[in-house]
């Protein structure tokens, strides 16, 4: 009936004139269309792998839920007054920080400096930034087994320390030097993406800027604090973001080197999440301190994109 | 009418004689049998052994046990690394992807106050000669709630003294086992330390984490985790203080015990003497002369301790009477035997050293009767509670406080029960 109607109207249009159809799929539809496709895959997976776990997380948070009986109870906010209640909680979040602080300043120091040490033409160059990328491409179980055997009392390390007459400490036993042996292990492992990145944005600084600067007699501290951080600041603010996020989520490191000992002095909260929900078998709760991570990163995430007005230059 | 009449009266009779006879039956009535099409039912069984023999020995059993039952299609051993063994299953079971059998060491508890596992003990005592009252009340303890068995107890391994002769002679020390003390063995470990730099004794799988091996010491000054009903903490005890502070000496003072941090693997010819459940001794590779005894006696006298294994059917599983028919079958008499090579069993029959020297390749039979058999019958458990993983890390964290050489013992064992008691109040 429709298309019979249409049919009629078309041919009651003025001879030579073609009909002003209105196409669905006109260009910016189509081109519309095109991008949600070549997204769709991403988006399945955000969908399937965060979105989902996400609100899942937030349901069992609400819940209490004994696995072995299978028996679900709804709690309300009974995991969330936990926080507050849980003795272990303060000292975990502590050594969140300790450790996150710690990963994150050295991280970018060192990978900064190896950057700026190997932005440099001379020979074996690339062999020294091979050496120093590769731990990156190692995995991080048997990296961190590699250093527990080292770090024992009796391992490589205090056999080292003992040559030049040095008594190393037990690294893995005592409270600050096993968070600096986890901090330092995750470092070393790690610091060279942040170094690649860096060398790139480095390798990106215009040459004739430093010359003119040193034309008008600036001093190298001079050049690379106002002319050279400046320019990389955009680099600085993305590796600052992947560090702090991945040390908030480092986990293997931990449960392979001190299973969060001695004491709590290493237990991180990615660690305790994993001991609450599949050791303890507390899902509802477990799910609850996820929550409270997610927030934390997505809290420092969105400071840290606030704060690039003051800090960023440079940005496109 | 009155024929009908008769065979309503005489059904009635014959049902309450059926009834009655059945009450007053010594021997329960059969289990059903299943009724499953054939081969439409696949078992699975999670174990935490990854020993070859050990899987074909299961493998070899289950296929005798296919062979009479057409209704089984497969039945597989799931084996998951022990570390995550726990972690690993009730992540399966929470996930929807239960086993139908699986082995439980320290997690049974939970799983039996959950009401998680199928009662066995009707189905065992009515499987025809299976013989139920074989079964030590010792060995079945652990696995029992208001008089059901949720899971038979296939392996029950006293923790014996292992001694290496070949270091005890390189640092010039003799072991007098007829007064084989704590106390002897601190003095002979510090010698062979200082002597070959070698570890003294070694508590098997302690390594400054899993505390609940360091029952194999302190029961022998008298002392244990909690009370017997397990709600009060008795870490503090004085016993327990004693106890500990021998281990304190032994590391920091005598050096007889390998400090925190110290790689020592007995097995490996690292140390004088370990203490590790008779079942290890499959680890002997003869490299080295080895002597067994049991658990050397403390303040408190001679004792023993027993690690054990369970395994029981799921009622999460999807074919709960088959898992346990073939439980039953796994664990009979005959099968119980077989098994008995690698895991010392519950029954009384088949306790006896020589029986369990048939198939034992690493110990004598006296060795096995005096380290197995004479020790069962009085032997204690490790601690074992509910929320077995959350005391485990809450002790834990609590205690590395000790592992350091000017360590209060009182005080850090007094910190102990002050994280775990809300946990055994539960």
């Amino acid at each position: 009936m429709t298309r019979s109607t249409d049919r009629g109207a078309s041919q009651d249009a003025p001879r030579g004139e073609r009909p002003t159809r209105r196409r669905f799929w006109n260009l910016a539809r189509r081109d519309s269309l095109t991008g949600y496709l070549f997204i769709a895959p991403q988006l399945v997976g955000v969908l399937v792998f965060v979105l989902v776990p996400v609100g899942l997380a937030i349901y069992y948070s609400l819940n209490d839920w004994n696995i072995f009986s299978g028996e679900l109870q709804f709690v309300g906010g009974e995991n969330y007054a936990a926080l507050l209640d849980d003795p272990q909680l303060p000292a975990v979040l502590g050594a969140t920080a300790i450790f996150s602080s710690g990963v994150v300043v050295l991280n970018i120091a060192l990978g900064l400096s190896l950057a700026i040490l190997l932005n440099r033409r001379f020979r074996g160059v690339t062999l020294f930034r091979t050496l120093f990328f590769s731990p990156v491409v190692v995995s991080v179980v048997a990296w961190t087994l590699v250093w527990g055997f080292l770090l024992q009392d009796n391992g490589g390390i205090n056999g080292l320390l003992a040559q030049i007459g040095v008594v190393g400490p037990n690294w893995l036993q005592e409270g600050p030097t096993a968070m600096i042996a986890v901090v330092v292990t995750q470092v070393i492992r790690s610091v060279g993406i942040n170094m690649v990145l860096f060398l790139s944005a480095l390798q990106g600084v215009p040459r004739e800027l430093h010359e003119a600067a040193r034309i008008d007699g600036a001093g190298n501290a001079a050049i690379f604090t106002r002319i050279t951080l400046p320019l990389i600041s955009p680099t600085v603010l993305l590796t600052a973001i992947i560090t702090i996020v991945g040390a908030l989520q480092a986990f293997a490191q931990i449960a392979v080197l001190t299973e969060g000992g001695p004491g709590l002095s290493t237990t991180v909260l990615v660690y305790y999440v994993f001991q609450q929900a599949f050791d303890f078998n507390d899902i509802g709760y477990g799910s609850t301190l996820a929550l409270m991570l997610l927030t934390f990163v997505l809290l420092l995430t969105v400071l840290q994109w606030q704060l690039r007005r003051k800090w960023v230059f440079y940005e496109d | 009418m009155n024929t009908a009449k008769k065979l309503v009266g005489l059904a009635a009779l014959a049902t309450t004689l059926a009834v009655v006879a059945t009450g007053c039956s010594a021997e329960p009535a059969a289990p059903a049998q299943t009724t499953a099409a054939p081969g439409s039912v696949d078992l699975r069984m999670t174990v935490w052994t990854s020993n070859e023999d050990q899987l074909a020995l299961f493998g070899s059993i289950a296929d005798a046990y296919k062979a009479d039952h057409p209704e089984i299609g497969t039945i597989t051993f799931d084996s998951l690394p022990f570390a995550d063994y726990n972690t690993t299953l009730t992540t399966q079971i929470a996930g929807g992807n239960s086993p139908d059998l699986a082995w439980m060491g320290d997690l049974s508890k939970d799983l039996i106050d959950s009401g998680a596992l199928v009662p066995l003990t009707e189905t065992l005592q009515g499987t025809p000669g299976w013989n139920y009252d074989d079964l030590l009340d010792s060995a079945t303890a652990q696995f029992t709630a208001d008089d059901q068995l949720y899971a038979y107890p296939f392996s029950n391994s006293p923790f014996a003294l292992y001694v290496n002769n070949d270091l005890l002679a390189q640092a010039g020390q003799t072991l007098d086992t007829a007064d084989l003390s704590w106390d002897q063995v601190s003095a002979i470990g510090s010698a062979v330390n200082a002597a070959t730099g070698k570890g003294g004794f070694v508590v098997r799988d302690f390594d400054y984490s899993a505390w609940n091996t360091l029952a194999t010491v302190w029961t022998g000054w008298g002392a244990s985790a909690w009370s017997e009903d397990g709600t009060t903490c008795t870490f503090d005890s004085d016993e327990m203080v004693d106890a500990f502070q021998f281990l304190h000496d032994a590391i920091y003072v005598d050096k007889s015990m390998p400090g925190p941090g110290t790689k020592a693997d007995f097995f490996a010819g690292d140390s004088a003497f370990t203490i590790a459940q008779v079942s290890r001794a499959s680890l002997l590779d003869g490299s080295f002369d080895v002597d067994v005894y049991p658990l050397p006696t403390g303040p408190a006298g001679s004792y023993s301790v027993l690690g054990q294994a369970g395994v029981g059917v799921l009622k999460s599983s999807a074919h709960t009477q088959e898992a346990t028919e073939f439980l039953a079958f796994l664990t009979d008499p005959e099968n119980a035997a077989l098994l008995a090579q690698y895991f010392p069993p519950p029954r009384e029959s088949l306790l006896t050293g020589e029986k369990l020297a048939e198939n034992n390749t690493k110990l004598t039979a006296e060795q096995l009767q005096t380290v197995v058999v004479d020790q069962l019958p009085g032997a204690v458990t490790l601690p074992n509670h509910t929320s077995p993983a959350e005391i485990a890390q809450k002790g834990k964290t609590a205690l590395d406080a000790m592992w350091t050489p000017d360590a209060d013992v009182k005080t850090v064992l007094t910190s102990v029960c002050t994280a775990i008691e809300p946990l055994l109040a539960n």
